[in-house]
């Protein structure tokens, strides 16, 4: 195993592998090798190493997949807490980026 | 205005479309160091649509990528030497990945541009290929629903471009893995620094205007000799959490950025204060563990924003027992700071 890992045990990635059809799109869009493939299925098998970004989800015909996605950004959570809102990375509305 | 990057242009079934440089041009290579430095970040964009590298045709790959000029700066390099189209979604001058963060990256813009710019009738293969990175926006299974076209995911970075496209346009899996090594994280170092801005200013001039306090009255002498120094201690700090700990991430002990943090700080402030003090001022050396210990700790746990492997779920277990303590402490420090002027 390999890269760098954050904090264990918080990630909310899910698998229902009865959904599961074996299309690999998971295994295809992960940054970081958190998906495996047994008997024609995904699997996590690197669960810590997931960043919530959402894009198996996003990805993933059959709905299999679900993940409470956002930004891992301090920043962000803190503007989220300050306007009530989701964490977000706009910093200053529309016209701006921070990451 | 004619942009320098245009090198000329092509005819297609649906009309002429620009031609593009694969080479950088001093002016890029100016303005890649200026946005790293955060300078016109927000403005650095090119027009959304649809261009060719070398001389595609019917049967040539198509790239899609985000208009932050960067995306495409780095898109367009690493397509010396091979034919193909570049579509450019309108990202609002955004990454590909932030911007796919966002959905302005999306499968919907995704499918307007599919349409807009007719690539049915441009290319006879039915298929785009998107960033890695831009999954996170996009839905392939609905790109294909609406379209027709099959979204095939290419690197997460463009410099494997070449690779991929020699082995059928498949990526590896070390291709589709991100990366977060030394030389990613240096060169986040000038964003990061430039994130205090108007308070790396302010901080220190508080510091220092109060710094000539003592039971006198006011000392300008005091303002210099001890505002100076608290300067040192302040921007140590920040240096702590801004340089420091981002850039020797993987080796410092503890998985919480602000731990980590403040692993760093107190290192850097126990050799500052060793070599800087000679009276012997407990309350002030206590205090200036707390400020510092607080200021470097907040600032690397924003970097977490800036690394490439935490989830939102872990920052807010983080945060919620490391945003008071940083607060509590940096005021109890400053605090105590102050009261030390006094005695």
């Amino acid at each position: 195993m390999t890269g760098l890992i954050y904090l264990k045990d918080v990630v909310t990635l899910q698998l229902d592998q009865q959904k599961c059809n074996g299309c690999k799109m998971c295994i295809f869009v992960c940054p970081h090798e958190v998906f495996g493939f047994r008997e024609k299925k995904a699997i996590i098998s690197n669960k810590d190493k997931c960043m919530e970004c959402g894009a198996c989800e996003k990805n993933c015909p059959e709905g299999a997949l679900s993940v409470r996605s956002g930004v891992g950004c301090a920043a962000g959570v803190i503007n989220g807490l300050l306007r009530g809102t989701e964490p977000s990375c706009d910093c200053s509305g529309s016209n701006s980026s921070c990451c | 205005m004619k942009k320098h990057y245009i090198i000329g242009s092509i005819n297609t079934p649906v009309g002429k479309v620009e031609q593009v440089s694969t080479k950088w041009s001093r002016s890029d290579i100016l303005s890649t160091i200026k946005v790293r430095w955060s300078v016109g970040r927000m403005s650095y964009r090119v027009k959304q649509g649809l261009y060719a590298v070398g001389t595609p045709d019917a049967n040539s790959n198509i790239f899609v990528t985000a208009n932050f000029k960067l995306s495409f700066d780095h898109l367009r390099r690493a397509l010396d030497g091979i034919n193909a189209w570049i579509l450019v979604l309108d990202t609002k001058g955004i990454n590909v990945w932030c911007a796919a963060g966002k959905g302005t990256f999306g499968t919907r813009e995704l499918v307007y541009r599919i349409k807009a710019h007719e690539l049915e009738k441009i290319v006879n293969h039915k298929t785009v290929i998107v960033p890695q990175l831009g999954a996170v926006g996009v839905s392939a299974h609905e790109v294909k629903d609406k379209t027709g076209f099959r979204v095939i995911y290419g690197p997460v970075r463009a410099e494997d471009i070449k690779n991929f496209v020699a082995a059928g346009n498949k990526a590896t899996p070390e291709m589709r893995t991100v990366k977060f090594n030394i030389a990613d994280r240096a060169k986040l170092i000038p964003v990061e620094l430039a994130y205090g801005k108007y308070y790396l200013l302010f901080v220190p001039a508080v510091f220092f205007i109060l710094a000539g306090l003592n039971r006198h009255g006011y000392s300008v002498d005091d303002a210099w000799k001890n505002g100076g120094r608290s300067i040192i201690y302040l921007l140590s700090a920040y240096i702590s959490g801004c340089v420091l700990t981002p850039l020797l991430l993987p080796w410092i002990p503890f998985q919480r950025f602000s731990f980590k943090g403040l692993f760093v700080g107190w290192i850097v402030s126990s050799i500052l204060l060793f070599f800087t003090f000679s009276e012997k001022n407990i309350i002030e050396i206590i205090s200036w563990f707390l400020i510092m210990g607080g200021i470097s700790s907040f600032l690397a746990m924003n970097f977490t924003g800036s690394s490439t492997f935490t989830s939102l779920s872990g920052v807010q277990k983080e945060m919620k027992l490391s945003l008071p303590l940083q607060i509590i402490a940096a005021s109890i420090g400053f605090i105590g700071w102050i009261i030390t002027r006094f005695i």
